[in-house]
């Protein structure tokens, strides 16, 4: 039985009849079809291990000079915090940081110290940074405030040209410090 | 220990079932017992003796009312019944709204004063406009507008919704002197219609690699969670209305995600985007907003469930209990696994327990009303309660919660959120002047 159930989604999907399947639920199917070229504008997740990474590049040194124009305001001067984030309250965190985790404490997580992947900060600033004006950076923009965030963590080169293929060869030191909290309804 | 006592003055028998004045939750259904409104003020079993003031016809039975608003609001006098803002000025950083449990009866939520949190402000969404894109491991992509959805085989359930933070507080060394509010108030329940999740991506074709799905909100910090797929093919739903009418903007208006019993945050809402794929993203929420760090040094992740939680919501702290007598103890309870099967209430901080009532019907996932009849001797009273569900699972207390979880070195601001998923036995203390304080026991 086990195994009839494993089999049964790949023979539907061989098959075709998924979709037979559901019309018989009464689903009026009115999904619109639409094209990988119209959903482009949208498709901004990236894969941990940099799946999805688009084209172009930025240097830390280029990055610093738009990290001061639209990130310190929040962040504070070279991403250091401000009085808001040093509150303890939630609030925009420090990026840069050489803060050592204490205990329990999760506002002692940092980019350096705690993040597994160094491709979702790219992800992340492309889908909701500047605060007040998100998606509007270009994605050398964004491989440019990246790679300037890394290197004031030293955690890459400041020389480092940071692109699809240098970003998730990043090594963070945390990659291995967390601990799956309900394995079993979590796939591997 | 069980005795019977008899009060004076009323000659009923109620029957005490734990230490420091439990009563038989039989004494709720009975007429003989009185017991606490939500705005009563304890006057209960003995004080009958009093002679009442002769009647008058008050103001407003002798003149024309107001008129009737098109959408009402509560009554002036009920204008504390409100929500906390932890970021009333709104100051560049997330706004967190507090349901004020401490005011509130039964197991529904009210919209207004369902929490929230968002990250950037509540986004001002055209629903004519909005789509859901559900994409990545399918055979078809397929874009869905709103009108269309809402021609799609509808279901209602009610589920609770909890912030991963709710309850951080408490992760304190020394007890917070706050109210269930501010301590507890991110967590609330609601009536949810919309289509099954499992419809939607059928329609699409599952391609059979995929595993987990990426959901993303339309508002502008575009929040993506990653989720197992089995969970989208179980009971996850894409909601439209919130208690019957419409989602609150603060809530997701047009439609979010529902996943029932699990982390708050994952239920996205503004949904817009569904991404099958083979491996989570470790977004920035999931590499380190809600994540726990752990006394080990490790730090769990992917920490789905809510689970199994209570906390007595009256008497809380903020109330004062006016003389001796009989008090309703009343609370809610959750379990993001399944249904509630019992809750166990002490008033002696934990020596002994005895079995709440609890309020029919019990539905999985969704806020459970316990209540226990209480004479308060006028003496120190230390309340807890403690929840089962029917997945096998029971609230711990605090002790054996920090045996495994840790505690914080610091007492941290109220408002802060140092780590997730605290879900230990809540205590309040009540001392002989009827005051009652967060404790820990």
């Amino acid at each position: 039985m086990p195994m009839l159930k494993a089999l049964l989604p790949p023979l539907l999907w061989i098959l075709g009849i998924q979709s037979a399947l559901t019309a018989n639920l009464g689903n009026p199917n009115l999904g619109k079809p639409i094209s990988p070229a119209d959903i482009a504008r949208w498709d901004i997740d990236i894969g941990r291990d940099g799946r999805w990474l688009p084209p172009g590049d930025g240097t830390a040194a280029q990055g610093a000079a738009i990290f001061a124009e639209k990130c310190s305001v929040c962040h504070g001067d070279g991403g250091r915090g401000t009085d808001l984030s040093r509150k303890g309250l939630p609030s925009p965190p420090a990026l840069v940081s050489d803060q050592k985790r204490k205990g329990i404490d999760g506002s002692t997580t940092t980019i350096s110290n705690f993040w597994p992947y160094a491709p979702p900060l790219f992800g992340y600033i492309r889908a909701a940074m500047p605060w007040t004006e998100p998606r509007s950076l270009t994605d050398h923009e964004v491989y440019a405030l990246t790679a300037y965030i890394l290197a004031e963590n030293k955690l890459i080169d400041s020389r480092q040209v940071i692109n699809a293929h240098t970003l998730p060869k990043v090594m963070m030191p945390n990659r291995n410090g967390f601990l799956v909290r309900f394995p079993e309804i979590t796939p591997r | 220990m069980k005795q019977r006592t008899n009060t004076p003055n009323d000659g009923n028998a109620v029957e005490q079932v734990a230490g420091n004045g439990l009563l038989h939750r039989r004494a709720l259904l009975g007429r003989s017992v009185a017991v606490t409104g939500v705005f009563g003020t304890g006057v209960g079993l003995g004080v009958t003796g009093a002679a009442a003031e002769s009647l008058v016809e008050p103001p407003w039975g002798l003149k024309i009312g107001d008129n009737s608003p098109a959408y009402q609001t509560p009554s002036k006098f009920a204008k504390n019944v409100v929500r906390t803002l932890a970021n009333p000025d709104f100051e560049p950083r997330s706004s967190v709204a507090r349901t004020p449990h401490h005011l509130l009866e039964g197991t529904t939520t009210p919209n207004g004063l369902h929490f929230t949190i968002v990250h950037t402000g509540i986004p001002d969404i055209d629903p004519g406009r909005h789509r859901l894109l559900i994409h990545g491991l399918v055979k078809r992509p397929l874009i869905f507008s709103l009108d269309a959805l809402l021609r799609y085989p509808t279901t209602s359930r009610v589920s609770f919704v909890e912030c991963g933070g709710n309850s951080a507080p408490l992760f304190s060394p020394k007890p917070i002197q706050d109210n269930v509010q501010a301590l507890h108030g991110l967590a609330s329940c609601a009536e949810w219609t919309g289509v099954k999740l499992s419809v939607l991506l059928e329609e699409c074709g599952i391609d059979p690699g995929a595993k987990w799905f990426i959901a993303e909100g339309a508002d502008a910090p575009h929040l993506m969670r990653s989720v197992p797929l089995a969970k989208g093919l179980d009971d996850a739903m894409v909601v439209f209305y919130q208690n019957g009418e419409p989602l609150m903007p603060g809530n997701g208006f047009p439609m979010r995600l529902l996943l029932p019993g699990w982390e708050g945050n994952l239920n996205v809402k503004y949904l817009r985007r569904i991404k099958l794929v083979t491996e989570p993203a470790m977004s920035y929420w999931e590499s380190q907003v809600y994540t726990e760090p752990m006394p080990n040094g490790k730090a769990y992740q992917f920490t789905f469930f809510n689970e199994v939680k209570s906390f007595i919501t009256r008497p809380s702290p903020g109330y004062e209990l006016k003389q001796p007598g009989i008090y309703e103890i009343s609370g809610i309870a959750f379990s993001g696994r399944g249904k509630i099967t019992k809750v166990m209430v002490s008033a002696d901080g934990g020596r002994s327990w005895a079995e709440a009532a609890l309020q029919a019907p019990v539905m999985s996932k969704a806020f459970t009303r316990f209540r226990m009849p209480w004479r308060w001797d006028g003496g120190a009273a230390l309340l807890q309660s403690r929840a089962w569900d029917d997945q096998g699972y029971s609230q711990p207390t605090r002790a054996e919660f920090i045996a495994a979880r840790g505690e914080l070195d610091a007492v941290p601001p109220v408002a802060a959120f140092r780590n997730h998923h605290f879900n230990a036995v809540t205590s309040w203390a009540v001392d002989p002047h009827g005051t009652v304080k967060h404790a820990y026991a």
